[in-house]
Formats: structure tokens, C-alpha cells, sequence
């Protein structure tokens, strides 16, 4: 079932024609990757799924992006209800300079869940910091600094933050691209361990990456989607000469 | 052909100088420090801390002359605080740099080129006599607290620059809207800076004379209320030298003035470190 549906999405930066018609869909409770060389759009086309164009000045978008069959650009669209349905990964990870605690904590707190009881709040941060596996290793230093942290733990804690405001959408914006190789395959296990609940988009560079993690490929260059389609499909005989070109190493 | 210093004499010679130089500076420091408490630490008695001045001065205590310091601290912080500090949540957060942000700016640092002289003139034409507030600490406040403005705006500011723009951005990404944001996350990690800011507000207020003699006036009574007319104990000194009245005690009031600020200054620094060792 599709959980995104991009129809003839375009974006300009001022003149500058940065997405062009873009469509696709995406679908529920699989990982979707988007590949291309630096600057092809890949990493705009995550941004529009939960508005963060629109901290840019200057940016125009024309076309639909459906979630749940809702076009979140429409009018009558709750952009905080949307951001805590669609939450996004950075490529640096970012955690506040607060405790690992009040991290994962500062989402539901700030939008007022679980006021009452302190119990429900400690419940929600075991559950987020279990499901990336950071439970077992940090619950008894619940109240250290995050900035203390390895940097895969710090982008676990990142993905944690992510889940305790329970989403259903995350996007992940060259997730691994600050991370040793070793934590990169930690977090890409991750990935697959999280696909069970969650429907996730990751932008990538790293092409092993997308071809080991994700179950759909979409090829990018200078804006346009030049194809996508199923991994295996894409990477062992795809249709464009582009793409082929692309993932031979011809080019990018 | 010019005679060549040996290079390795030359740069002994400069390093002299250099350390000479310096320590010059931080003898300056000393020798003031030294010289007030030589003279002024044996006028400070637990008596003359708690009893009001008595004949113009001449004898009794600097406790009213204390009182209306803090009073004034507290009022020009209570003006200064949220206007400084919302002022530069508005340049920094809720507008993009434009020609308007540019004339703020230039505002706020021409009035913090304003001689306090002159500031003490507007307060009193303005707040004294056209509001008919008098000379009091309240006239006083609002006065001090136009020349805090400057200050806390652009301490404020930096350190709200200073955070990283990739915590605001996570943060508008969990949905959370730009003022839950600047309160929660900016603010916060700005703290140092605005404290900062507000700190060097305070030793302002203990330090500044012209602008407390036009606005507050020189009363010894015990100020009561906000409306009262009373002297600050840097205006308290002032008086007590130029007039002759009594060095000892100019110089125990002095040495009040000096220890206090010494004291805000390293409280803030200490706070700020305390305060960076926890988030780091």
C-alpha cells in the first residue's frame, strides 16, 4: 500500500528550477531509498515530505505530495500534527546539549503528552531508547550529557528523540555519512529492524548502502527522477542508460 | 650595508616588552584595588554596613546609600531584562537580516554611544520633571535602564547566534513551533551569554554616577518605596570626596563599590563555567 504519493511535484529556489515533475509513490512499511549524485535534489525531495522547505526563503512548489491520501500541501493542513507524523533524521547527528533523558523527552514534553504521570514519560523513553538499541547500554546513565555519547550512539539517541513522538514516517537524510563504517552497518541493522513499524526514506550517496538496506530505488540526476523502481531490479538490470551509468561508477 | 640585529636578541627584546606591557596593564588593576583597600577596608565595620549615614555623612554608615543601590539594580533589570532580551529574540529568531534589522541595530549602538551625562539630562527633562516622577529610584530605573539596553541586546544576540542552527532545525522537524523552541532549546543554551549580559547591567548600575545624581537625586533617607528619592552609594562617594565632607569614609565606600563589582564579576564567571561543564 502507498504511504506517500508525490504527483508532479516541481520546486524552485527563486529562478532556480530544482525539482522537476517529480512522481512517485511510497510504499508503507518498506525502506525507500533515493540515490544520485550531490545537488540532484535527492535530499529537497525529503525535505518537502514534511515541509522543511518552507524554513527557506524564496521556495515555490507546485504539484501534490499525499500522505494517507492527504495533500500536505494544502490548506487546511496542521504542519505540527504533520512534522510529529514525519520526523527526519540529519546527516550530523544532532542531539540538544541536555541529558540522554531529556532528550528522547523533549518531543512528548513539548507537546504535552504524558503530562500527569511520570511513569507513562520514563515508560515512553525506555520504549524509544529499546528500539534502537540503547536501552541495555545506557539505563543506568540516563542523565549524562548526549553530547558525551559516541557518534552512533549519538544518532541512535537522534532516531530514539525521533520515535517518542511516535511517527509513522521517517525520513533519513544521509543518515550514516558521519558514522565509521562498522556503526554504519549497526545502524543500517537498525533500519531493518524498524521497517516492521515504520515507513522510511533514506537519502544516500553510498550506493552499497541503498542496494543492501532499502526494498525501493529511486535514481535522481539534476532534478528529474530518472527511475525507480524495485532494488534488485534497479541495481541488477536497470531500464535507463543513466541510471546503469550511475551505478556502474561512470559517473557521480 | 645596515647593521642586522641578531634575530634570536630581537625577539628577547619584544618578549620584554610585550610581558612589560602587560603587566603594566594588570598592575594598574592591582595598584587601584590595593590602594582603595589600604585606604577604605579598615573604615568597614559590621556598623558602618548597617547604619545610616549621619550628618551629611560625616559620620554613621552607608546603609541607606546600599539599600537604594539594589532598589535601583532591581528596577533598571525588571525594565531592562525583557525589553534587551525580547528585543534580541525579534533580530535573531523572528526576522531575516533586512534594511529594518540594520537600523535596529544602528540604533541600539548609538545609544550605546550616548555620554551617561547626557542620558542623566534626557531622564530628568523626560522622566523627572515632563512624567512628573521626581527624582526617584523609579526615574532612575528607567533611565538606567535605556543605557542597559544596548548591552544585554548585543551579549543576547551573540550568544543566541552562537547556538547551532541544526538544533533549531530538529527541533521545528519533531514539529515543535519556533517559540517552544527558542524557549526550550535557544534559550538555554544561550543562558551564559545573557547572564553575562545582565551582569555587566548590574555593575552599571553600581558604578554610574551622572545619571543617578539627575534622576534619583541625592537624598540619605532610607528609600521606601520606588517613588522615593535616595543616593547610591557610587553617588554617595561622589559627594562625600568632592565636597570634603569625610575621605575615611569616601574611601570605605569605595571599597564597597570595588569589592561588590570584584564580586559579580567572578560570581558570573564561576556561574557560566559551572553552567558550561553541565551541557558539555
Amino acid at each position: 500500500m502507498s504511504k506517500v504519493i508525490v504527483e508532479n511535484l516541481n520546486l524552485f529556489y527563486g529562478d532556480f528550477h530544482c525539482l522537476k515533475n517529480n512522481t512517485l509513490s511510497i510504499k508503507e512499511r518498506k525502506i525507500t531509498a533515493l540515490i544520485g549524485p550531490s545537488g540532484c535534489g535527492k535530499s529537497t525531495l525529503l525535505r518537502c515530505l514534511n515541509r522543511m522547505n518552507d524554513l527557506i526563503e524564496g521556495v515555490r512548489i507546485t504539484g501534490r505530495a499525499l500522505i494517507d491520501g492527504k495533500d500536505i500541501y494544502s490548506r487546511d493542513i496542521n504542519l505540527i500534527q504533520l512534522r510529529k507524523e514525519v520526523g527526519m533524521v540529519f546527516q550530523k547527528p544532532n542531539p540538544f546539549p541536555l541529558s540522554v533523558y531529556d532528550n528522547v523527552a523533549y518531543g512528548p514534553r513539548v507537546h504535552g503528552l504524558y503530562k500527569t504521570s511520570k511513569d507513562a514519560m520514563e515508560a515512553v523513553v525506555a520504549k524509544s531508547l529499546s528500539a534502537v538499541g540503547l536501552w541495555e547500554e545506557l539505563k543506568d546513565r540516563l542523565d549524562v550529557s548526549a553530547l558525551n555519547l559516541a557518534l552512533e550512539q549519538q544518532q541512535r539517541l537522534c532516531i530514539a528523540r525521533l520515535l517518542a513522538v511516535e511517527p509513522s514516517i521517517l525520513l533519513m537524510d544521509e543518515p550514516c555519512s558521519a558514522l565509521d563504517p562498522f556503526a554504519t552497518l549497526n545502524i543500517e541493522e537498525l533500519f531493518l529492524n524498524l521497517k516492521e513499524k515504520y515507513t522510511i526514506v533514506i537519502v544516500t550517496h553510498n550506493m552499497q548502502q541503498a542496494a543492501r538496506v532499502s526494498d525501493y530505488t529511486g535514481f535522481f540526476l539534476l532534478g528529474e527522477l530518472i527511475e525507480f523502481g524495485n532494488t534488485k531490479t534497479l541495481f541488477v538490470n536497470p531500464q535507463n542508460k543513466l541510471t546503469e551509468d550511475y551505478i556502474t561508477g561512470r559517473f557521480g | 650595508m645596515a647593521k642586522r640585529i641578531n634575530p634570536l636578541m630581537l625577539q628577547r627584546i619584544v618578549k620584554a616588552q610585550l610581558w612589560s606591557l602587560t603587566g603594566f596593564t594588570i598592575g594598574i588593576l592591582f595598584f587601584i584595588i590595593f590602594f582603595i583597600s589600604i585606604k577604605g577596608l579598615p573604615q568597614i565595620t559590621l556598623e558602618f554596613l548597617t547604619s545610616n549615614p549621619v550628618d551629611m555623612g560625616r559620620s554613621g554608615g552607608i546603609f541607606s546609600t546600599i539599600v537604594c543601590t539594589l532598589y535601583l539594580i532591581f528596577v533598571s533589570l525588571m525594565i531592562a531584562m525583557p525589553l534587551g532580551v525580547g528585543a534580541a529574540i525579534y533580530l535573531t529568531e523572528y526576522t531575516r537580516e533586512s534594511r529594518l534589522t540594520h537600523i535596529i541595530r544602528f540604533g541600539t549602538e548609538c545609544l550605546a554611544g550616548i555620554p551617561s551625562i547626557i542620558m542623566g539630562l534626557f531622564g530628568f527633562a523626560f522622566f523627572v520633571m515632563a512624567l512628573g516622577l521626581g527624582w526617584s529610584i523609579l526615574s532612575g530605573g528607567m533611565t538606567m535602564s535605556i543605557m542597559l539596553l544596548p548591552t544585554i541586546i548585543r551579549t543576547t544576540e551573540e550568544s543566541i547566534k552562537a547556538v547551532p542552527y541544526e538544533l533549531r532545525e530538529v527541533s521545528f522537524s519533531l514539529g515543535v513551533t519556533r517559540w517552544q523552541t527558542v524557549t526550550k532549546v535557544v534559550l538555554p543554551s544561550a543562558l551564559p551569554g545573557i547572564v553575562t549580559g545582565i551582569v555587566l547591567g548590574i555593575a552599571r548600575c553600581i558604578e554610574e554616577t551622572a545619571v543617578i545624581i539627575f534622576t534619583v537625586g541625592s537624598s540619605l533617607r532610607l528609600p521606601e518605596s520606588f517613588f522615593d528619592s535616595g543616593r547610591t552609594m557610587a553617588v554617595h562617594f561622589y559627594i562625600l570626596a568632592r565636597e570634603g565632607i569625610s575621605m575615611p569614609n569616601a574611601y570605605g565606600t569605595a571599597a564597597i563599590l570595588i569589592l561588590s563589582i570584584l564580586f559579580i564579576n567572578l560570581s558570573a564567571y564561576y556561574l557560566a563555567r559551572q553552567f558550561l561543564k553541565k551541557i558539555c
